[in-house]
């Protein structure tokens, strides 16, 4: 083997070193804002923002609009961003560069949304945490966290508590992470939306209305949502009444519902555990309002659920569950899986009843519905989904 | 030393003929961040109420609503350059092209001769890179105006058009906040009002061409409405214009707020898309409990209306520069959307 040349090898090494990187370091005090944004204005690709340990009382979003930049705190108990004073923009902190790794602080009652990142190739969520620190309400931000429209996402380690939509909320993105996560007391805990290739495992879901949503929604730039793994979760005691503002796609979530899988294609559920979940712990359902979007597919399709473990359910079936009350009257509950009958490839081998709508459209009512038990664990097996593969750089951002 | 020797030559172009300063090209294309203002040698006087030669004020037929602020809006393309003219979409301005806009308060909006307070100036520079975002901050005199990429709050008072006396938080935006309105939909920041049919008025276009400082223009011009003029078009037409000029910067099928899939820019057929009987994405509370973006016939069900009559932050529309509700700009709307056939098909 030649020797590289000495020039050649210190070349490559500034450009695999990290040490170049500057990091600004950022305290509690007054002129938070100030100060915090300046430096997240400042930071050059590769640079790190500490966040100090302590409170940040901060009167507007922040945002970072650098590629490569590392926002890290003290732990997402001890670097805690406050926007409890918040007086403009749509979120606590927005993010619209790539490679971004954010990790270890806490955002807590921001007015709109927590953590929003557009277009912010392989982002990682690591090690935060996104709370409205009273509670579930009606008034507080939609999303906990929100990365839309980005290619590699990698959630892990982040807990979301109070959103008015989904804790975790992933929209029109491709290649996705969420893992070793916890979304409680929001309306939806973990929510994929219109995206391409996702997996979710390892994470807990707990008294939300609603545990874990797999939904298509027409209308959207990316839609025809498919290839999601929902696998080794627990979406249990979904206990919270659905606060969601009407209008949304989330008020139509029933309280108690363990996972809901909306028009998607190619969605496995497996290994999960789910309990407790009052309407039911897995629901298949097409898309009920009208729509005009000649591209858009209403129906689930290639929906495979096998290996769960189901604890009980059904036993107080939501308002927003058509049909619910009637249903626990003539069966003493709802089965644990629903399924509203439309869409294509419905294979189920859990170890619990499946009861059947009987719908043809996803958009007729219940009372045109034929309740029957059925069983959907005949045909052949479906193939596996590929595991989701993010680049090494993300995964080796959060070792 | 050197400082004294800028003395004298500074001196020296006084006592000869006192040569006008020119605006600073080479400041302007460089790769420089000047904290004063007064280092571009674009606007003069005090609060930068002068343009310098070759600064030129322009006027929109409908501007972007800025809390009831007054704009004085100001071009300039360096010598020898010209720019481009396109069909749609902004201007081709060409390297070395500013942007100016200052943004103020008189003190009695129903007597504007009482006096105005200027507060700060945007920049937008076009260098080989792409364009920048500057904003400079007066100070109480007027006599100079510093950069805040950080942006700041200060707070305004002004005696409204109604008599009363109004006061807000005023937001002056960080240059993040600058690319979330002037975003190019690929990574960079484009400016957004200097289109050619908000151009259109005042003969502003034909000034240009005859200094020499567009390439061209066609024959038959397209003109935006004015908004609030009855007489330049339609309610519906003049409701789009304001849409465009108000909305469309992010909600378009590449701007910041594309993913919502609500695009209100002014080439939008109708449909969900433009609202009409549109669901929310991801409004959040921003819903207010109505279903659609647009609720033909029913204004006092329409999201949009409920978003534009917000100032919660969580809800408000537009996120960013809105501390009042324009009330004129939600009337238009409210009687566009009023008039709007119903479908019942469409209807919850």
């Amino acid at each position: 083997m030649k020797p590289i040349p000495f020039f050649v090898a210190a070349s490559l090494l500034a450009l695999a070193s990290p040490a170049l990187a500057d990091t600004i370091r950022v305290e509690p005090g007054a002129d938070a804002q100030s100060r915090l944004q300046s430096a997240l204005i400042d930071a050059k690709p590769g640079d790190i923002v500490e966040i100090g340990a302590g409170r940040f009382d901060l009167t507007d979003g922040l945002s970072l609009d650098v590629d490569r930049v590392t926002v890290r705190g003290a732990g997402p108990s001890a670097t805690i961003l406050s926007f409890k004073g918040q007086k403009g923009a749509g979120e606590g902190l927005l993010v619209t560069a790539d490679d971004v790794v954010l990790r270890g602080f806490a955002v807590e009652d921001s007015r709109g949304d927590g953590i929003k990142s557009k277009g912010a190739n392989r982002i990682v969520y690591h090690d935060l945490r996104v709370e409205w620190t009273g509670g579930p309400k009606a008034t507080n931000g939609a999303y906990g966290v929100y990365p839309v429209e980005s290619s590699d996402v990698l959630i892990d380690k982040v807990t979301v508590k109070g959103a008015s939509d989904a804790g975790i909320y992933v929209g029109q993105s491709k290649n996705i992470i969420v893992r070793n996560s916890l979304a409680m007391f929001n309306v939806a805990g973990i929510e994929i939306e219109n995206c391409y290739g996702a997996d979710v495992y390892q994470n807990v879901a707990t008294h939300n209305a609603g545990g874990i949503l797999v939904f298509d929604l027409p209308n959207l730039p990316q839609k025809g949502g498919h290839s999601v793994r929902i696998f080794s979760n627990r979406s249990e005691r979904n206990d919270t009444p659905n606060f969601a503002p009407k209008g949304n796609i989330v008020a139509g979530v029933p309280n108690g519902t363990g996972v809901i899988i909306m028009a998607n294609r190619d969605v496995h559920v497996f290994n999960n555990v789910l309990g407790e979940n009052g309407s039911t712990n897995i629901f298949i359902v097409g898309y009920r309002n009208s729509f005009t979007d000649t591209g858009y597919n209403p129906l689930p399709a290639n929906v495979v659920i096998g290996g769960n473990m189901h604890g009980r359910a059904g036993y107080a079936p939501g308002p927003q569950f058509e049909g619910g009350a009637e249903m626990l009257a003539a069966m003493g509950s709802v089965p644990p899986i629903v399924w509203d009958g439309t869409g294509s490839n419905i294979r189920v081998t859990d170890k619990a009843p499946t009861l059947s709508l009987g719908l043809t459209d996803p958009k007729a009512r219940a009372t045109s519905a034929n309740p029957a038990v059925v069983d959907l664990s005949q045909g052949a097996e479906p193939a596996m989904l590929a595991p989701i593969v993010l680049p090494q750089s993300m995964e080796a951002a959060i070792r | 030393m050197m400082r004294a020797f800028a003395a004298l030559a500074a001196w020296g172009l006084l006592v000869s003929a006192s040569p006008p300063i020119l605006v600073d090209d080479a400041l302007i294309t460089g790769d420089a961040l000047p904290a004063s203002l007064g280092e571009f040698h674009l606007l003069a006087g005090p609060y930068g109420q002068t343009p310098n030669a070759g600064v030129t004020p322009y006027r929109l037929n409908t501007p972007l609503f800025s809390d009831y602020a007054e704009k004085f809006r100001y071009f300039y393309v360096p010598p020898g350059k010209k720019i481009g003219w396109r069909d749609d979409g902004v201007l081709e301005f060409p390297v070395g092209s500013v942007l100016v806009k200052s943004f103020g308060y008189p003190i009695d909006m129903r007597a504007p001769a009482k006096g105005l307070r200027i507060f700060e100036t945007r920049l937008l520079i076009r260098r080989t890179s792409g364009w920048i975002a500057l904003p400079y901050v007066w100070n109480a005199d007027g006599s100079e105006a510093t950069l805040r990429r950080a942006g700041m709050r200060i707070n305004v008072s002004w005696i409204h058009l109604d008599g009363k006396p109004r006061a807000i938080s005023y937001a002056i935006p960080n240059v993040n906040q600058c690319k979330g309105c002037h975003d190019d939909g690929a990574g960079g920041i484009s400016p957004i009002g200097p289109k050619a049919h908000n151009l259109n008025r005042d003969g502003q276009l034909e000034a240009a061409l005859r200094a020499g400082r567009i390439d061209r223009l066609p024959a038959d011009i397209p003109r935006l409405p004015v908004w609030d003029d009855p007489a330049s078009a339609s309610v519906a037409l003049r409701a789009r214009a304001y849409l465009e000029a108000n909305c469309a910067h992010c909600h378009n099928p590449k701007g910041p707020a594309n993913t919502s899939g609500l695009w209100l820019n002014w080439e939008q057929g109708p449909g969900p898309n433009l609202g009409i009987y549109k669901r929310p994405t991801a409004a959040g509370r921003g819903s207010g409990n109505d279903e659609f973006a647009i609720d033909p016939g029913h204004p006092e069900r329409s999201i949009m209306l409920y978003r534009m009559q917000s100032l919660d932050p969580g809800i408000a529309m537009p996120e960013l520069g809105r501390a009042s509700v324009h009330q004129e700009g939600v009337a238009l709307l409210s009687q566009w959307i009023a008039a709007m056939p119903v479908q019942p098909a469409n209807q919850p």
